[in-house]
């Protein structure tokens, strides 16, 4: 097919269009050095909820752009962790190879269950997912051998960043470290999604009978987003392995996969930054809740969960983005 | 859409600003239990003693106030756990770390014990290595192999009991609590005849109660978490046809807790069990102890309960004998070896272990003036955790 | 041996019925409107903590509180399936998700809150408490009401479905709904009504697994799995295909760890997975 586009229409031009940066993107990756600043006795929950989010973009890769909705995400963020808290365990601590050890092991794992997934297709996927998550989650329950079981993985020490940055009781390493790791899978998947790959799974996510139709190899795209989203979500897991140095049968279990779920969708899934911003309304609302009042914090996580469905659908980012363009097309 | 963004900074800024300056000189405790999720009600009756302990002996020690920070870990969660400790010794400042109903999140904040030298009292949570994570950390609660060996042994010597068939729920709590019966158990002189391991989440107990019914044993050990587990398995155990009276049938004590007991009602009678404490335990202490808490929650206290008031007391203990000086050592070495009689009982703490040293009650469940409880009728004094004892 | 095959088989029967009464609301409901309401085993805990509160404070006897667990999760679900449930209809199945989860969320801090995090105890009256022996193998009396209650209401539903006006209207809406529309029929109407079924059918579940699987505010979020499990094996919308499912489902469980205790837990999630992969619609599914 010769390609005959002008740069200043068509399919390419329309790409390059949506990659260029917007000024609130900008503005919020630098909202993301505001904690150092105003916040920085924060700095640990805001390394958390940069690993979150990290896990919930990888999440978005697959239910926001290809339309795969799955419960069980939180087996690839579990493997990745429990893959870099084993490695440190037995001898190799060094914290950025440990992130592509852990990556590299939840990729390979993704690849493998790829064929499954790609085969299915509404509730029969998401009960497929279900039933793989739980089925990992009892497998490292039974391995307690190796994964320390139900007390958690013990003797996971990680060595110092670059010999220098050892992780400290305020977080401030944590915070770089999770805030770089995101940013960088973030450019990643940035990169993917304004691609013709990234429009070619927008297609399947809409009309999976269709894609075939125009000549999309539908199944291995979405082998292959999913394996990339696997390997996002490992390089999450071992980011938590290493900045809490712990790692319990919690990543792999099904309330993760679940929450996470909720994360995204309340920012708005298939916006790339639903995930993040998602993560962090929902975790800072529950750290807040928490404190004001411990044992009935989920009346009010709820609350705002029904809240932002019956009034801000497509999550809290799409409904800003309604009001947006309504605001502008009045104006 | 940039004065959005302003006004954001604004409104976190405000939302960032240090607690009001605390009264000069109170000592700040952060606790850190479960208070919402599945183990919540651990963590109501560990807080509901801590609060009567705090209301009968007043909020002020050595002179300095007493104020609780409440932090809540959701259930088995140690990242939440380690990060809510960072939190309480960074932001809050706080004096001594307390609570901890699980061992994954015990062992987390351990590391941060450890890390800033706070004084920090476990309060629930079982597992023997705990207290080795941190030497400014002491226990109050006690540990699944002090009370599962002493059980074992009791039960091949006195409790005349030769072969056994052992159960337990397959993941942490449950293997250390087979491992610490059968060796105790064997030590002894008695036979472990066969044992099966069962799935966590697991409501329905008629396949494992067959299996062990096939081997027609002598006694039966069982080990399950506690809630809904235990009356399931009881219901369990008659339906299948195995009577408490015929068939010895032994645990540790959470599986005949007040809950337990009303759930299984009669099928219950003659259950032997092995526990540091009961409300139903035979003492002045313990009586005055159960009725206050009665008055005041409308509840029987439970060994959640006794772990927090225990805690209590020696936290307002130590800061007596330090007069008030909350540094972690001082306190940790003023812990050491501290004795007391405590609704359970007599309890001490080992110094060189920093951990729990208590009776370990036998019981039995019998019909007492028409209601179902626990009656103590033998006991072992003076248990060490055997596991750190065995690691010297 | 055959003899203590046959008392595990029953126990994973009972066990299996149980999992059915629980999971029949949803399944129709899922079927007809493709509507994904999680919060179905919120209802399930509000009708068992009405039992609950019936029983132990105003000292009604068991089989009495049945029929107010029932009535009430169906009352509560007509309240907000008016409110918060119908302008979802045609929303997304994720905005669907979160709404419900918002409602289960909500409904287990209430439980928390009025009822405490205690596990609440019940006695059964005594004539349903015991076994039967019978040829050396025991027979719970209670797993016995539970199968017998099954079936009576396995009965009633599918003549219902089979012979009343109102049934074949649900059965066209679960087939086709938009030709449904296009008929007449107001599947709204229809929807609205097998929907509070649904819901006091769980209600009724859940007042009756307290026996065997005890109750505490977490209740809303731990039978859900199972249930999915259920739903999605049957395939949506087909009461046979629940009881097949539910049956098989706690018979395989509970025979699985009769025989291989070491795999128990694994066997119930591989049985769904690759029951799923054979029949992808589930075994009675219409898609």
């Amino acid at each position: 097919m010769s390609v005959t586009t002008e740069p200043s229409s068509g399919p390419y031009a329309y790409l390059k269009a949506q990659s260029r940066w917007r000024v609130i993107e900008v503005a919020f990756w630098l909202c993301t050095l505001l904690p150092y600043f105003l916040f920085p006795n924060y700095l640990v929950l805001a390394s958390q909820i940069a690993i979150t989010a990290l896990f919930a973009l990888s999440l978005d890769l697959i239910l926001g752009y290809a339309g795969i909705v799955s419960l069980g995400h939180a087996a690839f963020f579990g493997l990745g962790a429990y893959t870099a808290g084993i490695a440190s365990k037995y001898g190799w601590g060094e914290p950025i190879t440990g992130l592509f050890i852990g990556g590299a092991m939840a990729a390979a794992v993704g690849f493998a269950t790829s064929f499954i997934i790609a085969r299915f297709r509404h509730l029969t996927l998401i009960m497929i997912t279900l039933g793989l998550g739980l089925l990992l989650h009892e497998a490292a329950n039974s391995a307690h051998f190796l994964t320390g079981g139900a007390d958690g993985l013990q003797g996971v020490k990680i060595w110092k960043i670059f010999g220098v940055f050892g992780f400290d009781l305020w977080g401030r390493t944590a915070y770089t470290y999770s805030l770089i790791v995101l940013f960088l899978g973030f450019l990643l998947a940035r990169r993917i999604t304004n691609s013709p790959f990234g429009l070619a799974l927008r297609g399947i996510r809409e009309n999976s009978v269709r894609m075939p139709a125009i000549g999309a190899p539908s199944r291995a795209h979405i082998r292959k987003i999913y394996t990339i989203s696997a390997a996002m979500a490992g390089v999450a897991g071992a980011l938590l392995a290493q900045t809490t140095e712990t790692v319990a049968l919690e990543v792999l279990s099904f309330q993760r996969s679940a929450e996470t779920l909720i994360m995204l969708v309340l920012g708005g899934a298939g916006m790339l930054y639903g995930g993040l911003v998602g993560s962090a309304i929902f975790m800072i609302a529950r750290d807040q809740f928490s404190g004001i009042n411990p044992q009935y914090w989920y009346f009010w996580i709820g609350l705002l969960l029904v809240f932002v469905v019956m009034v801000l659908p497509n999550g809290i980012l799409g409904g800003l983005k309604k009001l947006l363009s309504s605001w502008r097309g009045r104006s | 859409m940039q004065r959005i963004l302003f006004g954001l900074a604004a409104a976190g800024l405000a939302l960032s600003a240090t607690p009001p300056a605390n009264a000069q000189g109170s000592i700040k405790i952060g606790l850190i239990m479960p208070y919402s999720g599945q183990f919540a009600d651990a963590a109501t009756q560990m807080d509901n003693a801590i609060k009567l302990y705090v209301k009968q002996k007043g909020d002020t020690v050595a002179g300095r106030k007493i104020e609780f920070i409440r932090k809540d870990t959701g259930g088995i969660a140690p990242d939440v756990a380690k990060r809510l400790a960072q939190e309480l010794v960074v932001r809050d400042n706080v004096d001594i770390l307390a609570g901890f109903v699980l061992t994954p999140n015990a062992l987390a904040a351990g590391d941060v014990s450890e890390q800033a030298k706070k004084f920090m009292v476990v309060m629930n949570a079982a597992t023997s290595i705990i207290t080795t994570k941190s030497q400014y950390m002491v226990r109050t609660s006690l540990t699944t192999p002090q009370v599962n060996e002493a059980l074992g042994q009791w039960a091949a010597t006195k409790g005349k009991v030769k072969k056994v068939y052992t159960m337990v729920s397959d993941f942490g709590p449950g293997l250390d609590a087979e491992g610490a019966f059968q060796r105790g158990f064997k030590e002894a002189g008695g036979e472990v005849i066969g044992q099966v391991k069962m799935p966590v989440a697991n409501p329905d107990f008629s396949a494992f109660v067959q299996r062990a019914k096939d081997l027609n044993p002598e006694s039966i050990y069982i080990w399950v978490p506690g809630g809904a587990q235990p009356p399931a398995l009881g219901k369990a155990l008659a339906e299948r046809g195995i009577d408490p009276k015929k068939t010895t049938v032994m645990g540790q004590g959470e599986i005949t807790d007040d809950a337990a007991l009303k759930s299984m009602g009669d099928v219950a009678l003659g259950i032997v069990t092995a526990f540091h404490y009961d409300p139903n335990h035979q003492s002045q202490m313990n009586k005055d102890f159960v009725k206050a808490y009665n008055a005041a929650y409308g509840r029987n206290p439970d060994f959640f309960s006794i772990g927090g008031w225990d805690g209590m007391h020696l936290i307002y203990e130590v800061l007596k004998k330090t007069g008030g000086k909350t540094d972690g050592q001082a306190l940790v070495d003023a812990a050491k070896g501290m004795k007391w009689e405590s609704p359970r009982g007599p309890i001490s703490i080992d110094p060189q272990t920093r951990d729990i040293i208590q009776n370990v009650y036998i019981r039995r469940v019998e019909k007492v003036d028409g209601k179902i409880v626990n009656v103590e009728f033998d006991k072992v004094e003076n248990v060490k955790d055997p596991v750190k004892a065995r690691m010297k | 041996m055959i003899g203590p095959v046959i008392g595990v088989l029953f126990d994973g029967f009972a066990y299996g019925m149980l999992l059915f009464l629980l999971s029949v609301g949803l399944s129709v409901t899922l079927g007809m409107m493709n509507f994904v309401n999680l919060a179905h085993c919120a209802f399930a805990m509000l009708g068992a903590y009405v039992t609950v509160f019936l029983m132990n404070d105003l000292k009604w006897p068991f089989l009495a509180t049945l029929p107010f667990a029932f009535l009430a999760a169906a009352f509560v679900s007509v309240l907000l399936e008016r409110t918060l449930y119908r302008p979802l209809y045609r929303a997304s199945d994720l905005d669907q998700v979160l709404l419900t989860i918002g409602l289960a969320f909500i409904s287990v801090a209430v439980a928390a809150y009025i009822f405490g995090t205690i596990l609440q105890p019940v006695q059964m009256p005594p004539y349903l408490r015991g076994s039967f022996n019978v040829m050396g193998v025991n027979f719970a009396v209670y797993r016995l009401f539970l199968i017998a209650v099954a079936l009576i209401i396995t009965l009633v539903l599918v003549l219902a479905l089979e012979y009343t006006r109102f049934g074949a209207q649900v059965r066209a809406a679960v087939d086709n709904q938009r030709m449904a529309r296009g008929l007449g029929i107001n599947v709204d109407g229809a929807f609205a009504v097998t929907f509070a079924l649904g819901s006091g059918l769980a209600g009724l579940g859940g007042a009756l697994a307290i026996e065997i699987v005890g109750l505490d505010p977490s209740f809303a979020f731990i039978y859900l799995v199972y249930v999915l499990i259920v739903v999605s094996v049957g395939g949506l919308g087909s009461i046979g295909g629940s009881f097949i499912a539910a049956s098989l489902i706690g018979i395989s469980d509970v025979a699985g760890k009769y025989y291989v205790p070491e795999i128990g837990a694994f066997l119930i999630y591989l049985v769904m997975i690759l029951l799923l992969m054979w029949r992808p619609a589930g075994l009675f599914g219409k898609r």
